[in-house]
């Protein structure tokens, strides 16, 4: 396989997600290699600072994945990741940072294919738009 | 034994740090009395040279304010460094970058164009004349500061051992820290010297802070008068409090608060908060249509959040250049 250079930081929820994203490994679904999964007990969990702090460290682009909203096992977690990603994204927008680079999306734990989808239409959008060099120069 | 000597100097900044050193009153006369100042371009006649003559930390304490922006500031950063044994980031440009921050959501090809560009209203200049670092004339060559592409906060560019935060740092800070060092007191290194409570720790009106926040509608200050007594976050109006340090004030809510108007966020952050916008944006979600959310589709949430109009900006109006992510990425 060929090897990319990007990476996407991908963080999953401990109790839908992650699941699906290990559904999607036993079912040996094709998955992209550029992602590096954390797992976190919610979406809700993932502060802004994290997906800023992915992407001074060389991060391309940042997966977050949770419960489908009424499913959160914490009830409203991933309605706050809701609204703090799409802040952050205007946020983002302002910083010369594409939209694309960032992405919440909902994966139940039976979802494999769903998850893979999601991971590959991902490692598509961020090999269009290429690494975010200026940034790791700030290190 | 000879007085300790002091000396204050100005980068990338409005001069209202020196007006705070004149807001001391009667009490510069007891500084004047301790100290000798040996360097104040804004108020004395120094020359560069006097500095550059001293022997190295010949100055006990070196005051400097604004942002770094031109070669210029950079050189005299790195000189008073040199000549003192201690530097302080006076004020919000020179501890976080401040509004000429601001300045990172451009660069120097865009600013220059809008500043002597055709296309600038106020500008009549046919032949594009920009300013240029070395021009030469018939009596020879002129020589301007450099202009840098990012606007860098003075941590960025020397050591500092401390900061005096503020637009403008309240006196009562100044005086504090001016005994501070005089009496041999003083913190850590790097320590912010201002309380580490945040603003609403303090604030008055936190009391009328109803137990939970649901906001529909987010108000611009200029929009609206806002109630004298409540909480701005619970009226809708965006304030900084959450993620600033209170200080403004000797006692009672702060500068802006008392004035009724909502804390803009220029004394920065408590000491654990890195990045004041994150924290803001993270603060802002968990107050905004939390009434049923359970309900709303993706659109309605979008729309609800982009009344927040212009959040960068906003949340990084005084701490752009100490962000994480310091400037735009011009493509």
């Amino acid at each position: 396989m060929k090897k990319e250079k990007f990476t996407i930081v991908t963080f999953l929820c401990n109790w839908c997600s992650y699941e699906g994203a290990d559904r999607a490994g036993s079912a040996r679904l094709n998955c992209p290699a550029n992602i590096r999964v954390i797992r976190v007990m919610c979406s809700g969990r993932v502060e802004p600072q994290f997906v800023i702090q992915a992407f001074r460290d060389g991060a391309s682009g940042v997966l977050i994945l949770g419960c489908h909203p009424g499913d959160c096992h914490y009830k409203k977690g991933n309605y706050k990741a809701r609204r703090r990603i799409i802040l952050l994204k205007k946020t983002l927008k302002q910083f010369g940072i594409e939209q694309d680079r960032v992405r919440l999306d909902w994966v139940s734990a039976s979802e494999g294919t769903r998850f893979a989808k999601i991971a590959n239409e991902m490692a598509d959008t961020i090999k269009q738009l290429g690494p975010l060099s200026e940034l790791e120069a700030l290190n | 034994m000879a007085k300790p000597k002091v000396a204050f100097y100005w980068c990338a900044s409005c001069g209202g740090c020196e007006e705070a050193i004149v807001d001391l009153n009667e009490d510069i006369l007891k500084v004047v009395e301790l100290v000798d100042i040996v360097f104040w371009p804004c108020a004395m006649d120094f020359k560069y040279q006097d500095v550059r003559n001293m022997k190295d930390n010949e100055i006990t304490v070196a005051f400097i304010n604004g942002a770094i922006r031109t070669d210029e500031q950079e050189e005299m950063a790195n000189l008073l460094r040199k000549k003192s044994q201690l530097v302080i980031a006076f004020g919000a440009c020179s501890h976080m970058g401040g509004i000429p921050g601001l300045a990172n959501f451009w660069d120097k090809e865009t600013i220059f164009e809008s500043s002597y560009g055709k296309d600038c209203p106020s500008v009549d200049n046919p032949d594009n004349i920009v300013p240029l670092t070395i021009s030469s004339v018939p009596e020879g060559e002129l020589k301007l500061p450099a202009f840098h592409n990012t606007v860098k906060s003075l941590d960025q560019v020397i050591d500092v051992d401390y900061y005096i935060p503020g637009c403008s740092p309240a006196p009562y800070l100044t005086m504090k820290a001016i005994g501070a060092i005089l009496a041999g007191e003083l913190p850590k290194k790097g320590t912010v010297l201002a309380p580490e409570k945040s603003l609403c720790d303090v604030c008055e009106r936190n009391e009328t802070k109803p137990e939970k926040m649901s906001l529909t509608k987010i108000k611009r200050i200029s929009e609206v008068i806002a109630d004298p007594e409540k909480c701005f976050l619970a009226e809708g109006i965006i304030c900084l409090g959450p993620v600033t340090i209170a200080g403004c004030t000797n006692e009672g809510s702060g500068r802006c608060i008392t004035a009724n108007m909502p804390c803009r966020g220029c004394y920065g952050p408590p000491p654990k908060i890195t990045d004041v916008g994150v924290k803001m944006i993270s603060a802002l979600a968990s107050i905004i249509g939390l009434e049923g959310e359970e309900n709303m589709s993706e659109e309605e949430v979008e729309q609800l959040m982009s009344q927040i109009e212009d959040p960068a900006g906003y949340f990084y109006r005084f701490s752009l250049p100490k962000s994480l992510l310091r400037r735009k990425r011009m493509n």
